[in-house]
């Protein structure tokens, strides 16, 4: 198996991961504090998934289809950098390390907030700007027992083209660039991801092989009220 | 801006169903919205309809009726809406005024009568040779709420993909008629010259390739791809 060049991918994510359930406090009887439980699965066959990171808070979007993406999406979409999306909230948990293909992670949110709205997010490691998730899901109806499964598909950040080049891929496949300022998309917007080409498909200066090609749904995500 | 626009459309929907209202009793007022969820391709005008329980645009399994044939190879409505007016369907032709690029959406109302029970969407997908965006005959719910369905990519089986892009539009004439987005070649020696399936199937997606001048297409494979679903309806029943 190759080796993950953790650098390139998640140059934050250590001090992300320790913000997890920071402040926990049940003597406050007012507030009706709530934890769901997230298993996620990578359905792709050669797509390792950035360190998921999952927020419930008052429902502010982490994106738009049709909107430009914002500076801390574009850092996850095209790096695997999601501190920019969860700065300086407290209940924001992420996964110690990569999601690899065919694996699951779990990982428990907890929030205070009357009316919870999940929002977590993955990068698609192997693309340049490929990632998954979903944003202000409303989980104030999901009684504790109960649990809400979700398929979900690939998006494009709209930030970097497409070019399939080593130098823009920051996953094993490439090892290249990570995060760029730079917005040279066809559509500089949130949208559904057009799927990648591959070497062997004819884009003869891909980087990437038949193996990191997907389709949709590339993350099952089964949420479970606590 | 979001909410901006539902409140805009809310008032619209307003307007319309006050100057409507005493003309007929309907079954539904719907609140519609529409999203190009791909990433380069655009919609041809949108044609959305309500009509009766076991009328159809088209049907997976079926070859295509010559009024979607037009439509899916060029993205006329003219046969479609003859078809429509024809069955006494509610519809909405060409909300988005012209093309829907991709990401963006489109906003409107349709009453419907008591009769149209079930909705459709069709528009043609640009760069295809006659790959549409398609929504057979969903029942409309009757319970107020807001639902929404993702649609997929189908192919109108009525002209091989070639992905050449020459002008050309007309039911028969081989050919795309243009790349809106502006990333398309010239001079493409054409994938195929066969349609092998004449039914009206899911699309088998694009091939394309990376030379702007040649080659086997004149899209690019890394633009012009996509991924079902390529559309979101959300419907709001008042």
């Amino acid at each position: 198996m190759n080796r993950y060049d953790l650098s390139k991918i998640l140059p934050l994510s250590a001090l992300v991961a320790a913000l997890a359930l920071a402040g926990c406090s049940s003597d406050n009887e007012e507030m009706e504090r709530r934890s769901f439980r997230i298993d996620l699965v990578n359905l792709t066959a050669n797509q390792p998934m950035s360190p998921p990171v999952a927020l419930a808070d008052d429902g502010s979007a982490w994106w738009s289809d049709g909107s430009a993406a914002s500076e801390a999406l574009e850092h996850l979409a095209e790096s695997g950098d999601a501190s920019g999306l969860i700065n300086g909230e407290d209940g924001a948990v992420q996964a110690g390390g990569l999601l690899l293909p065919g694996m699951t992670a779990s990982l428990t949110v907890a929030t205070d907030d009357a009316q919870p709205m999940l929002s977590l997010a993955t990068m698609l490691v192997n693309t340049n700007d490929a990632f998954s998730g979903l944003t202000a899901e409303d989980l104030s109806d999901l009684q504790p027992g109960e649990q809400r499964v979700l398929w979900l598909p690939a998006r494009d950040a709209g930030t970097e083209a497409n070019s399939e080049s080593a130098a823009s891929i920051p996953g094993p496949a490439g090892g290249g660039e990570g995060y760029n300022a730079d917005r040279d998309d066809v559509t500089g917007m949130v949208t559904l991801h057009p799927g990648v080409v591959g070497v062997e498909a004819g884009a003869s200066d891909s980087a990437l092989d038949a193996s990191h090609r997907f389709d949709n749904p590339v993350l099952r995500v089964t949420i479970s009220a606590l | 801006m979001l909410k901006k626009n539902r409140l805009t459309s809310m008032l619209l929907a307003q307007a319309v169903a006050l100057a409507v209202l005493p003309a007929a009793v309907s079954a539904a007022e719907l609140d519609i919205r529409i999203t190009n969820l791909t990433h380069g391709n655009h919609f041809t005008p949108l044609l959305v309809a309500a009509h009766a329980e076991g009328q159809h645009l088209f049907q997976v399994g079926e070859p295509a009726s010559s009024s979607l044939q037009a439509m899916a190879e060029g993205g006329d409505l003219t046969g479609l809406n003859t078809d429509l007016a024809g069955l006494s369907a509610d519809i909405v032709s060409n909300p988005a005024a012209g093309l829907l690029p991709p990401g963006q959406s489109t906003q409107f109302s349709l009453n419907t009568a008591d009769s149209n029970t079930r909705l459709s969407v069709v528009a043609m997908m640009l760069p295809t040779n006659d790959g549409f965006v398609g929504l057979d005959a969903i029942a409309i719910p009757s319970e107020p709420g807001t639902y929404s369905w993702t649609l997929n990519a189908y192919d109108a089986g009525t002209e091989a993909n070639n992905e050449v892009i020459n002008g050309a539009g007309a039911p028969g004439a081989l050919g795309i008629p243009a790349d809106p987005l502006g990333k398309g070649g010239m001079n493409a020696s054409g994938v195929t010259d066969m349609e092998v399936n004449d039914r009206v199937h899911i699309h088998p997606g694009v091939v394309g390739d990376s030379d702007p001048t040649g080659g086997i297409s004149d899209l690019d494979s890394r633009v012009h791809r996509w991924l079902n679903p390529v559309a979101r309806i959300v419907v709001t029943v008042n």
